[in-house]
């Protein structure tokens, strides 16, 4: 059966891509520092009637578009936009390769008639990418450098046998050749495809590198070209059927041992690590019973996420009996070879077995671990950050003296710019016998806090002589007291 | 006869000790200071966190793993897991609610197995038997600078106030007492001011 090939060029992926996420209503270009400038890296069809291209500095851009809107580019998720759009591709054929930055090849050999021929294929491409807002040229031909040279130069399809017919006007670019060879082969007034096939092959390929008669073979068929389709992402998943059911608590955790130790060792080929596991048990009146660990760190070692297995597992009702288990890895990220240390081993392994567990009581997301954060502003000075994705925070930056508990400001009575002498606070009057400050802070004028909102604090440490050691503040611009710690 | 104060702080390693009254954080944070390793501290969700800027006085927030559980039940069984792998250092649970007995003998046994010290912060009066240690700390004025008269006028700008009154309220092994302190900036401990409530 003869090849057809789909070439899908995407000439403003970048952009599109930008664009998608969040659309704008102005001439519009991505930027990339590049050769000692920031320079254009994509833009958008209204940039481009502006005089600009690709490659251009940023500030040339400017100049001749005041009103250009830009954006960073990202090229490494530009590349998994493109995978994405492959995966997607796979709903025509199922062998598509990835073309350089931004192209795709489809193998459509025998499932072109699936959407009812070849016209209707592209027009089906074409209609869903435009849905997607995304500018696409298609080519399709016999080999994938004629298809490729349409979806760049001619866009259409090239019947099998005219393939010579349709690629001969083009020009030499459009074989992919390097632009100093089309160059230096324009200077001898080859200009076309066609020009360049009816040269003696044996000229060409004496002064040309064979780059040139190589392009043109594989264009024409007569030289193979392959197309390598995106592998599979490897799942991590194992079962086991068991021929009589099982019910005691040993027995299902040998079992567990088996499948753990099996995925672990796929992990390991993998260099990958488990983060979050999923143990099934199907019962034999057809039940299914699931077990979920999420891990506190990526782990492949089969004694320990069996060892935080058990829990769970204990809780399983076995009914009448588990045929079936089944292991699956659900979240993996990768791991690497890790060197056994005589200083930091198994306190730490310890610690990260003690997240998971409470983890699984809890839930991972209250684990929490304080890091500090650069702002004045005592109740923003800190974040609380899962412990599982987080390192303990190295050196904690000293500060004035802090309340050991902070709350949202509690008003009390009192005037004036020293504090109450005594004053009621939850029920409970109060003296002062000691005051020191003020200490004032600031709002920060860049963001607005309504909690801030009546201005300057002045912060007063005070203890009374009933014991408590509160932190008091006065806003001087709307005057009232507050507390809004306790020293404990 | 009376108690000797290093003879019962540092608390008892690996017992399960509980500590009620208005300055019953500082304690906690105090007791952390003195120990090595993470520290899991287990508070239900819906109290505001403790501020680590205020912690760093007494110990380093970078070793707290602040554990939120939705109720005392689960507080309660957090801490007997957290207790029971003997990977932290300490653990630290504020709970709301009374402890009994039951409960209470189980972190005793999970804090014995794990080799972990427990510290609980109670309410007023809600703690259990089996409890190796009970303290009460309340802020208390520091006695007051013979040179400025009596305290009718706040001082201003004063010296470090911060003077505890640590009574030992239960002592499974031993008599009870009462201590002021005064926490040490520059030694970083806490000093006995006074003896017995002197």
């Amino acid at each position: 059966m003869q090849r057809r090939i789909v070439s899908l060029w995407f000439p403003r992926l970048a952009a599109e891509r930008s664009l998608r996420a969040r659309p704008v209503d102005a001439p519009f270009a991505l930027s990339l520092f590049d050769r000692n400038s920031e320079r254009l890296y994509d833009l958008c069809p209204r940039a481009e009637s502006f005089g600009l291209n690709r490659g251009m500095t940023l500030v040339h851009a400017r100049s001749f578009c005041p009103g250009l809107l830009t954006r960073p580019a990202d090229p490494a998720a530009d590349q998994r936009f493109l995978r994405l759009l492959a995966r997607w591709a796979t709903r025509y054929c199922p062998w598509v390769g990835l073309d350089g930055r931004n192209g795709l090849f489809l193998d459509i050999t025998g499932s072109a008639h699936l959407l009812g021929g070849e016209e209707p294929l592209l027009d089906d491409i074409r209609a869903r990418l435009a849905r997607a807002g995304l500018t696409a040229r298609l080519g399709l031909a016999d080999t994938p450098g004629t298809a490729w040279a349409l979806s760049r130069f001619a866009e259409g399809i090239a019947e099998t046998g005219e393939t010579l017919a349709r690629i001969g006007p083009l020009p030499l670019s459009a074989l992919r050749l390097s632009d100093q060879t089309c160059t230096s082969l324009e200077r001898l007034g080859i200009a076309t495809v066609s020009q360049l096939y009816n040269l003696p092959r044996a000229t060409v390929a004496r002064r040309y590198e064979p780059d040139v008669l190589r392009r043109l073979d594989q264009a024409l068929g007569a030289l193979p070209e392959q197309i390598s389709p995106l592998g599979e992402e490897p799942g991590f998943a194992v079962r086991m059927t068991l021929p009589d059911p099982i019910g005691l608590l040993d027995d299902v955790m040998a079992a567990a041992r088996r499948l753990t130790a099996h995925l672990c060792q796929r992990l390991d080929t993998a260099q990958k690590g488990a983060r979050s596991l999923k143990l099934t048990f199907r019962r034999v009146d057809q039940e299914n019973q699931a077990v979920e660990l999420k891990l506190a760190r990526p782990m492949r070692d089969p004694e320990r996420i069996l060892a935080l297995f058990e829990r769970g597992v204990s809780s399983v009702d076995a009914g009448y009996g588990i045929d079936m288990i089944r292991l699956e890895a659900t979240e993996v990220e990768p791991l690497g070879m890790r060197q056994l240390d005589r200083t930091e081993g198994l306190e730490k392994d310890g610690l990260d077995d003690l997240i998971t567990q409470l983890g699984n009581r809890v839930g991972l997301d209250n684990i929490l671990r304080f890091q500090p954060v650069d702002s004045h502003i005592p109740e923003r000075s800190f974040k609380l950050v899962p412990a599982a994705y987080s390192r303990p925070a190295q050196a904690w930056p000293a500060n004035r003296p802090r309340p050991i508990r902070l709350f949202a400001p509690e008003p009390i009575s009192g005037t004036g710019f020293e504090p109450p002498r005594r004053f009621r606070w939850r029920g409970r009057a109060l003296t002062v016998f000691e005051a020191e400050g003020p200490e004032r802070i600031t709002p920060a004028w860049w963001d607005l806090d309504d909690s801030w909102a009546k201005g300057l604090r002045d912060y007063w440490r005070i203890a009374t002589h009933q014991g408590q050691r509160l932190w008091l503040f006065h806003t001087p611009q709307h005057p009232g007291w507050f507390v809004q710690g306790e020293f404990g | 006869m009376s108690l000797n104060f290093s003879s019962v702080f540092p608390l008892k390693h690996a017992r399960a000790h509980e500590v009620c009254g208005d300055s019953a954080l500082s304690f906690a944070a105090i007791a952390a200071g003195m120990t090595k390793g993470a520290v899991v501290w287990i508070s239900e969700d819906w109290r505001p966190p403790v501020n680590p800027e205020g912690l760093a006085t007494y110990c380093d927030p970078g070793r707290l793993l602040l554990t939120r559980a939705a109720n005392q039940l689960t507080a309660l069984a957090s801490a007997e897991t957290a207790l029971r792998s003997g990977a932290a250092g300490l653990v630290v649970a504020e709970l709301s609610g009374t402890v009994g007995l039951t409960e209470g003998r189980r972190l005793q046994l999970a804090a014995e197995a794990g080799r972990t010290t427990a510290i609980l912060l109670i309410p007023e009066g809600a703690g259990s038997n089996a409890a190796e240690t009970r303290w009460r700390s309340t802020g208390i004025p520091a006695p007051s600078d013979p040179t400025s008269g009596p305290a009718t006028v706040p001082r201003q700008n004063g010296h470090d106030s911060t003077h505890w009154r640590w009574s030992l309220i239960k002592n499974k092994i031993g008599t009870l007492s009462e201590w002021v302190v005064r926490w040490d900036a520059a030694a970083h401990r806490v000093i006995v001011v006074s003896e017995a409530g002197g």
